[in-house]
């Protein structure tokens, strides 16, 4: 491994370089929701629903209103419902049967935690005390929790509007094709699997301050969010009412959010609404550990049917999937997007497979709302798709290896058009899979692991009492989803676009400022974003400075999440500082009396060709442009250009991860015991950087597969409601992962990168799950669905043993 | 995340503690160093109007063996400073598997006792050791041996005005050693299962057995029928194997969504056998 370098010297691009950030993160010097304290600021706590399913009758507020140092106390918010932005649509047609969360429920409750109520006090202390002096008239209603359960006949109802609890039926892929080729296979392999729910687990729970300015008329929030541009634009134009321009939408730094700080939540508009009720008092709301595994969105919860078609040769002919999408009890921002688009566009990875179809229910059920969690419907395309090429492998008796590779989309077919539904998607725009070359990275993956030797250490471990299993996840991600005129169509995406921006300003001194509409939250875009400037322009990474999360003072930008910072934001970074090269040239060339085709330019040096004494510095460039004393007819002054960048397509990683595990068969316990992973995410900006991503979605896809899952009773109580239930994964159970790469560079960007942000999550739980299945296969099981528990993993042995498997 | 109001005392001396807690009339709640009170009142599923921390009273710290050639130790001694001061390598084994660090650094053997999680790891330990608790009110002193110490689940013999001043033990026998064994709850990191052993061998025969159970039954119990079914014994591995059947005899096993009472009670008898063949030296 290359050095890890303080700060650099020459080009930093591709350089392994320290985060310029994690000094402030590190040393308790970051600036968090919870650190900001405003003069005079109160405090809000939310009264939650007790109740998964229930009507109020009424709500008393007036013991919690006499309450000590209480200010406001409120159960009705005359704003709109919140948006919800991403409808199903494609084959099937649109058929949302919307309903989103009021920012306070008011006549009934659809989950446990949905919030009824609001106290706003002086001390965060007095407005939880008040909270128990509110009395809500309950009136319990029936409950279902599960996405089958609540679409059969006789279920309770959650909505008037949605029949069956369903939220929307959509289908994508060649339905006749599907069928005929199913019908006429050789081999079909037949088996249901469920994708367990997730807690998303970011390190700093959500929280906003609103405060609402009476002198001008505006709100600023701040938010720990993902997309403050996104939420000032939803707040102002949908829920509250309030012009845009009035509102200013801030994130500090941000503590994690794995997809779950993308979403408009009530309680933004919650604080907007009680600083001005209280004449302009800030409101700080943060949330409790409790409250967020409550109230912020899940993700995954799928339920599959999946049926995978082909010949004894090895070769698959057809893959048909039905999927049901447990969405909780209403909808989050972009809740049914995630198993539609992003899901099941993607079923047939990285195979040629020629006819998939799938069938996607979205479902109501009386749980918190289900939206993108890291990965957001990849990580279930990819759990199917490799299950089924292990049951098919099976099913052959052929070696999974070899099943992949001769299934594999070949290296010379890029870019490739899928038959699940990409190359069928509307709005103009088809979508590609840019690039690819997968056997190279599987053969590194099987040598590394020593696959020939499989047989052998198998027996080895059979000796000390152990079952080893080993599991192989040929992956592909797709990220920088893009462009706007797919996303944005109409039954296609979310209704806005995907562009990103980038603005850049070399000051009189010759400091550098690059402001960016991408939102960190802990990947480290104050790094990478000043090592591409850096390159770009020649300028020293310390003269840089990144900003970035405040709509005041950035150009409008999506934010940060679907791993697309890399691939759009830092593209339109690139392109802002080809604009700002451009006008130094033009000026260098004034300065230099040359033409500015003679000027040629190296680092920071722009030079007369063939005079390499007449040179001048883009520092020089820029104090005297920036100064202005003397500029050319037609020349504005300052270096200072913005880019906006809209991608014509996504990028496409892939890779392939190995997982091997020992499992105790006495009690079922599952030990992790290597896990290599080969990823091919294009051109690397700062490799310790993509390795850490990589790391650390590894690890929460590998928590999936072994640990993690929301369990609910069937009154709709979370009963993993803590971490002393849901377990997280923890880094004394893994073993030192194995990170190895090839590089692809995508073409779609001019600097090939693809993006890392969820590759890991992506791919590592079907390679433990198949790892798991593996060991578990002499006793003849051929699925088990996770998370692999000690207790699960030991029943299914005892059942196998037992005859019954 | 933060626990309804409650008043906070901190006593200088434990006669003090003691006539502050007598004063209480039953409604203060006795804290050291908080690691398991103090999530469960920011939780609210605790609730205290008055907290007396004794956590800085000197006549509950320090550890000491006695003139028998058994031991003492205050209840304030954390799991970090027995884990650094113990002679029992299996002692420290199994206080190494509780909490973190911090939850090491901060949480007293003492107040694990007191407390009576059903699923805590010392409460095992001190059974298998044969620990009895030395009670102070400031009705007087009493010494109550740990296997007539645990009631319940949070419930023990203690008197609402009594403080667990120290655990004391007696010699243990010639060549005994001891092991703790544990299958964690892999979030909270408490035993599903927690078995401590502490045996000893006489002329071929199983002299000495205390087998503890914890994560099993309603609070931390000792498996008298595997105890009887080692003692004569030969300690081979078919014998202990034959003994830790009997686990969870006569116990009323739990079950929740990370073991129901099949798996738990077979995991029960699992761990008995592992711990007590490692207690012999033969680890598995």
């Amino acid at each position: 491994m290359t050095d890890v370098l303080d700060a650099p010297t020459g080009n930093p691009f591709g350089k392994r370089i320290k985060r310029v950030e994690d000094p402030r993160f590190i040393t308790g010097e970051g600036n968090y929701l919870d650190d900001i304290k405003l003069a005079s600021m109160a405090h809000m706590a939310i009264l939650r629903s007790p109740y998964a399913h229930a009507n109020i009758r009424s709500i008393d507020t007036s013991a919690a209103k006499a309450a000590p140092g209480v200010l406001w106390v409120g159960a009705d918010i005359p704003y709109n419902p919140l948006p919800m932005a991403w409808p199903a649509g494609g084959s099937a047609g649109l058929q949302n049967n919307i309903n989103t969360p009021r920012v306070l429920a008011t006549d009934s409750v659809k989950w446990t935690g949905e919030g009824v109520a609001a106290i706003v006090a002086e001390t965060e202390a007095q407005a939880f005390d008040a909270l128990d002096l509110i009395v809500v008239d309950w009136e319990p209603l029936p409950t279902v929790v599960d996405a089958e359960k609540a679409t059969q006949a006789g279920a309770p109802q959650l909505h008037e509007n949605a029949p069956n609890n369903i939220v929307f039926e959509w289908s994508v892929g060649d339905k006749a094709g599907t069928d005929s080729a199913i019908d006429d296979a050789e081999v079909v392999v037949r088996q249901r699997i469920v994708n367990q729910r997730l807690i998303p687990n970011s390190m700093e729970t959500r929280g906003d301050i609103g405060w609402y300015n009476p002198g001008t008329d505006e709100y600023t929030v701040w938010m720990s969010s993902q997309t403050p541009h996104i939420q000032r634009l939803l707040l102002t134009a949908f829920v509250t009412g309030i012009p845009e321009h009035k509102v200013r939408c801030i994130s500090p730094d941000v503590g994690g959010a794995f997809g779950s700080k993308i979403f408009c939540y009530a309680d933004m508009a919650l604080t907007m609404f009680t600083s001005k009720a209280l004449g302009g008092v800030p409101v700080k709301w943060v949330e409790g550990r409790r409250e967020n595994y409550q109230s912020t969105i899940h993700g995954r919860d799928h339920i599959t049917y999946l049926e995978i078609a082909g010949k004894r040769d090895g070769e698959v002919t057809g893959l048909r999937v039905k999927t049901l999408a447990n969405l909780g009890g209403r909808l989050s921002t972009i809740g049914p997007g995630i198993p539609t688009t992003l899901y099941a566009r993607v079923l047939s990875g990285c195979y040629k497979i020629p006819n998939v179809y799938a069938e996607v229910t979205g479902v109501y059920t009386n749980t918190t709302f289900v939206d993108a969690y890291r990965g957001a419907g990849r990580p279930e395309a990819t759990y199917v798709i490799e299950r089924a090429m292990d049951l098919f492998a099976a099913e052959i008796g052929m070696d999974r290896a070899e099943v992949r590779r001769r299934n594999f989309i070949a290296a010379d077919k890029f870019p490739y058009e899928n038959p699940s539904g990409l190359g069928t998607a509307s709005g103009g725009a088809k979508i590609y899979i840019d690039s690819g070359n997968y056997e190279p990275a599987m053969d590194k993956a099987l040598a590394t692991v020593g696959y020939a030797d499989l047989a052998a250490k198998k027996a080895e471990a059979k000796g000390r009492g152990k079952l080893l299993g080993l599991g192989l996840s040929t992956y592909i991600e797709v990220c920088g989803v893009a462009p706007s005129k797919w996303i944005g169509a109409v039954g296609e995406g979310w209704g806005a676009a995907m562009w990103e921006s980038s603005n850049i300003r070399v000051h009189l001194t010759g400091k550098v400022v690059v402001t960016m509409g991408t939102q960190p939250q802990g990947q480290g875009h104050e790094t990478t974003y000043a090592q591409v400037v850096a390159q770009e322009l020649g300028v020293p990474m310390e003269d840089i400075v990144v900003q970035h999360s405040d709509t005041q003072g950035t150009p409008f930008g999506y934010g940060s999440y679907g791993s697309r910072t890399s691939s759009v934001g830092m593209t339109a970074a690139i392109k802002a500082a080809g604009k700002v090269r451009e006008k130094a040239r033009k000026y260098a060339a004034h300065m230099l009396e040359a033409s500015p085709e003679d000027i040629e330019v190296e680092g920071a040096n722009y030079r007369v060709k063939g005079s390499p004494d007449k040179v001048k510095t883009i520092q020089e460039i820029a104090f005297a442009l920036d100064l202005a004393f003397d500029t050319p007819e037609g020349m504005e002054p300052y270096l200072d250009e913005t880019s906006y960048y809209d991608t014509p397509n996504c990028t496409w990683p892939f890779g392939t991860h190995i997982a091997i595990v020992e499992i105790d068969e006495e009690t079922g316990h599952v030990e992790l015991v290597r896990y290599v992973a080969v990823d091919d995410v294009g051109k690397k900006i700062n490799p310790m950087i993509v390795d850490g991503q990589l790391h650390g979605g590894i690890a929460q896809g590998v928590g999936q597969a072994l640990w993690e899952g929301a369990v609910y009773s069937d009154e709709g109580q979370l009963l993993t409601g803590s971490m002393l239930d849901y377990a997280l994964p923890r880094a004394a159970w893994f073993p030192n992962i194995e990170l190895d790469e090839t590089v692809t560079p995508s073409p779609v960007n001019p600097i090939g990168v693809k993006g890392v942000g969820e590759a890991g999550a992506i791919a590592s739980t079907a390679a433990v799950a198949n790892a798991v299945i593996d060991a578990l296969s002499p006793l003849g099981i051929r699925h088990l669905d996770m998370p692999y528990s000690n207790q699960t993993v030991w029943r299914a042995i005892q059942s196998a043993k037992g005859g019954q498997a | 995340m933060i626990p309804a109001a409650f008043t906070y005392e901190r006593p200088t001396t434990l006669d003090a503690a003691l006539t502050a807690l007598a004063a209480s009339g039953g409604s203060a709640k006795v804290i050291a160093g908080g690691m398991s009170l103090l999530p469960l009142m920011k939780l609210r599923l605790a609730r205290a109007d008055a907290l007396i921390d004794i956590g800085r009273l000197s006549e509950l710290k320090g550890a000491k063996a006695t003139a028998d050639g058994g031991f003492e130790m205050g209840a304030l001694s954390t799991y970090a400073e027995v884990i650094d001061s113990t002679t029992l390598a299996f002692a420290r084994d199994c206080l190494l598997g509780i909490g973190d660090v911090q939850v090491r650094n901060r949480g007293t053997v003492g107040g694990s006792i007191a407390h009576c999680d059903p699923a805590s790891d010392a409460p095992a330990l001190a059974l298998a050791l044969d620990y009895s608790a030395v009670l102070r009110s400031s009705r007087g002193e009493r010494v109550v041996p740990l296997d007539e110490f645990f009631e319940g689940p949070f419930q023990t013999a203690m008197e609402s005005d009594e403080i667990l001043v120290s655990l004391r033990r007696g010699p243990l026998p010639a060549g005994a050693d001891g092991a703790y064994r544990k299958l964690k709850q892999p979030a909270s990191g408490y035993s599903i299962v927690g078995v401590a052993a502490v045996l000893a061998m006489d002329g071929g025969v199983v002299s000495h057995a205390r087998v503890a159970l914890t994560g099993v039954g309603e609070h931390p119990y000792r498996a008298n029928a595997v105890e009887a079914a080692l003692l004569g014994s030969d300690g081979s591995a078919a014998a202990v194997a034959e003994a830790a059947v009997h686990a969870t005899d006569g116990i009323a096993v739990n079950s929740d969504i990370h073991a129901d009472r099949v798996y738990r009670t077979q995991m029960a008898k699992v761990y008995t056998r592992r711990a007590i063949d490692a207690a012999l030296g033969r680890p598995a």
